[in-house]
């Protein structure tokens, strides 16, 4: 027999272990694991547009759940990676790729981190260097002077 | 000392850089500003139903002949009932067609909420599934466009029109086309 404080104990340990609700729970039916799995990273890589920053698999709002639809009917249709995302591209730029394409639009994305770490590097260098040389620097006066005030 | 000061300024030099660039990137533009990649293209293709006459079809022919509004709404969204006053202002005083966009909303309901506060439209496109949206690039409710008479989307504009939205660029815009239908790019 379960006592009171038996069963309230459980019912919260129900309630801890429950999944977290992901906002998208659309069930879409598939034919085959591989066209699932390619949906699944299809909506994962795809930035939903109203939202800013979410990937339109994680957002309840009505354009990604659209999409997700849309995603859905073009995979049943056998439409490629680069179909979709082409699709997806033409009507709403480069904003709904989590990776852009590499354009020339584009490079400043693409490079631009690589290049700031670049001069990052060149001005520790500098600074680096110009500390050191600092440092040797004594002039034969000041070697003449440190000697004597060393002797004292 | 000296020099040490010098190169103290190198990172509070690339610091100023870097704050000006981010500025840019987030002060001056509305992050939720996507620019249209259908400018410049023929008004997608599309057969649907008529919100208050569900048996005529309209097709994007419908919207060829004049330069013309196009408005995305829907009763679920409160910056529609915001531009709503203007709209009917543009659509008794300005001469242009309005055409409404129906989106992702529940036909009774939206035939009930042009009851309730006019409508200004020549006439609604059932949108229901959001399709239409999806392939104008729509992300939210209220967006506007801008077609011209051979059916070419010129212009597009995200969130509610207001007076001074017609008076600096739908208003200017629109006249331009009418009187130089080529004269204008993106």
């Amino acid at each position: 027999m379960l006592t009171k404080v038996h069963r309230i104990v459980m019912l919260f340990a129900l309630a801890l272990c429950q999944a977290p609700a992901w906002a998208a729970i659309d069930a879409y039916p598939f034919p085959d694991d591989e066209m699932r799995q390619q949906y699944n990273s299809l909506i994962a890589e795809l930035r939903c547009p109203q939202c800013l920053n979410t990937n339109i698999a994680g957002s309840d709002a009505m354009i990604a759940k659209d999409l997700r639809r849309e995603v859905h009917r073009m995979v049943l249709e056998g439409q490629s990676d680069d179909d979709i995302r082409a699709f997806m591209l033409a009507r709403y730029g480069d904003f709904i790729l989590y990776k852009p394409q590499l354009r020339a639009g584009t490079l400043v994305l693409w490079f631009g981190p690589g290049i700031l770490f670049i001069i990052a590097l060149v001005v520790i260098f500098g600074m680096l260097r110009r500390r050191n040389s600092n440092v040797t620097a004594l002039s034969d006066q000041d070697q003449e002077r440190l000697k004597q005030l060393l002797s004292k | 000392m000296s020099s040490l000061n010098k190169s103290l300024l190198i990172p509070l030099g690339i610091f100023i850089v870097l704050v000006v660039i981010l500025a840019g990137g987030f002060g001056l533009k509305d992050p939720h500003f996507l620019p249209s990649q259908l400018i410049d293209q023929q008004f997608p293709d599309f057969a649907l139903s008529e919100l208050n006459d569900p048996s005529r079809e309209l097709t994007a022919d419908d919207m060829r002949g004049q330069v013309a509004l196009v408005n995305v709404w829907a009763t679920w969204c409160p910056n529609c009932l915001v531009e709503h006053p203007e709209l009917l202002r543009i659509s008794r005083d300005e001469g242009v067609p309005l055409y409404g966009i129906n989106y992702n909303d529940d036909p009774f309901k939206a035939r009930q909420w042009l009851v309730r506060h006019n409508n200004p439209f020549q006439f609604n496109i059932v949108d229901n599934k959001g399709k239409l949206g999806i392939e104008l690039g729509v992300y939210g409710a209220p967006e506007t466009f801008i077609v011209d008479a051979n059916g070419v989307i010129r212009y597009r504009h995200v969130g509610p029109v207001s007076r001074r939205t017609w008076e600096e660029t739908l208003g200017p815009i629109i006249e331009l086309l009418e009187t130089n239908p080529d004269g204008i790019k993106g």
